[in-house]
């Protein structure tokens, strides 16, 4: 599965770096993010394309990961 | 990460109201004309109070800023989201910093004071909105092509605390009369909400801020990037808020002739704000913003707010702000000089998109 690595990189730049998957029309692929402002962020956009998604919280950051199937 | 309400779309429209409403009524309690919560205003009367400038009618050292980033801090620390980092090419944001205050004073206004003004009846406002439009605009399509700063790392934890403690530090100098700042006597430094209506009001904006990642630059940037009106109701919802309550109030004025602080040289009003806007969609907030994140902890937004507030020492002391007359001597070259700045970093920082 793709990774898109989002850590440490101010708005709005995750919410680019997902849209681009989006767009390239990637169907399965998890992004990393490490602020809950990034996480709010890229999730909202999720929600409002109305894709599914789940995350999972680790130590310093969340993994959210997008199933298009 | 559930049960944040000021995340949801009657979240972020209640944050705004809510600032708008406290905004109005800190201009009825003394604040100045259209200037409940202006965030640049209040840095360069910070930058004044502690004699970075000397123009000696806009120094104080305003509770509000103050309060907006220590309510962060606690509101960061209570929800876990305190994070100390930074080393994202910090003297970059450092000067990005001085010179969106540069292109503020060209206008007389952050973003914050922008829709303000506008809900006021200060239409040069528009003009100035209209630049900022334009300069998050030109931005974004630079971030649209790869534009990067980089990313931050974490720091230590001590790293975190130093722009808080700061605030802190200068609220202890306000609250003892430390005899070497500077108090304006006259002019709009003077005009002040009671002391403890100010730091009350900053600890509740920085706190539904901090929830609700209200964002004035991010409002109009999110639209143009990815056609999202999240941060955009919430920015609606502050400007019809501070209209609603001047009404009441009486505080509302239109026209473009004899605004509080505020001149109406149009083209001046939207490069102003096209340099500040440009630049604090660069650096990824706006001024209000930048508090908030250095209050979490983001040390390179603590870097673009004292960068603010060295540029408003430069704008006061080279007459590079304005006035109620007009333009300052020098304003026109702080605005190239600033524009010509933004523009090198941001094809310097925009990398071609790698295939992969």
């Amino acid at each position: 599965m793709k990774t898109v690595d989002a850590r440490g990189l101010s708005c709005p730049q995750p919410v680019i770096l997902v849209t681009r998957e989006i767009i390239a029309g990637e169907k399965e692929f998890e992004v990393l993010v490490d602020s809950e402002a990034s996480y709010e962020n890229v999730t909202r956009i999720l929600e409002n394309k109305g894709f599914k998604f789940s995350s999972e919280e680790k130590e310093d950051h969340i993994i959210i990961r997008i199933d298009r199937k | 990460m559930n049960g944040n309400f000021f995340k949801s779309k009657a979240g972020i429209i209640t944050a705004g109201s809510l600032i708008g409403v406290i905004a109005a009524l800190l201009v009825y309690l003394g604040n100045p004309k259209n200037m409940g919560f202006c965030i640049a205003c209040f840095e360069r009367d910070i930058a004044g109070g502690l004699g970075f400038h000397r123009a000696d009618i806009v120094q104080y050292i305003r509770p509000e800023i103050i309060g907006i980033m220590v309510s962060a801090l606690l509101i960061s620390l209570i929800k876990g989201e305190f994070r100390p980092r930074g080393g994202s090419s910090t003297v970059i944001r450092f000067f990005l910093g001085v010179f969106a205050m540069i292109g503020a004073l060209v206008f007389l206004g952050c973003p914050w004071r922008a829709f303000i003004r506008l809900a006021g009846g200060d239409w040069n406002a528009i003009l100035g909105i209209a630049g900022l439009i334009a300069g998050i605009g030109i931005g974004s399509y630079f971030i649209k092509k790869g534009y990067s700063l980089g990313r931050n790392n974490a720091q230590a934890r001590v790293t975190g605390y130093i722009m808080p403690a700061f605030m802190v530090l200068i609220f202890a100098l306000l609250v003892f009369n430390f005899p070497k700042l500077f108090n304006s006597v006259t002019g709009p430094g003077s005009m002040k909400a009671p002391f403890i209506i100010s730091i009350i009001a900053g600890l509740i904006v920085g706190g539904i801020a901090q929830r609700s990642r209200f964002c004035t630059m991010g409002s109009i940037r999110d639209i143009i990037l990815v056609k999202d009106f999240h941060l955009f109701f919430g920015v609606a919802a502050f400007t019809i808020a501070v209209f609603i309550m001047n009404l009441i109030l009486g505080q509302f004025n239109a026209g473009f002739e004899n605004q509080p602080i505020a001149h109406n040289m149009h083209i001046w009003n939207f490069l102003g704000m096209m340099l500040s806007g440009f630049a604090f969609a660069l650096s990824g907030g706006c001024p209000g913003r930048q508090l908030i994140l250095s209050g979490e902890g983001d040390t390179d937004a603590g870097v673009f707010v004292m960068g603010m507030i060295v540029g408003a020492g430069f704008s006061h002391n080279f007459a590079m702000a304005s006035s109620p007359k007009g333009i300052g001597e020098f304003g026109m070259w702080g605005t190239i000089i600033g524009l010509i700045f933004t523009f090198v970093i941001a094809v310097t920082m925009t990398q071609k998109r790698k295939s992969a």
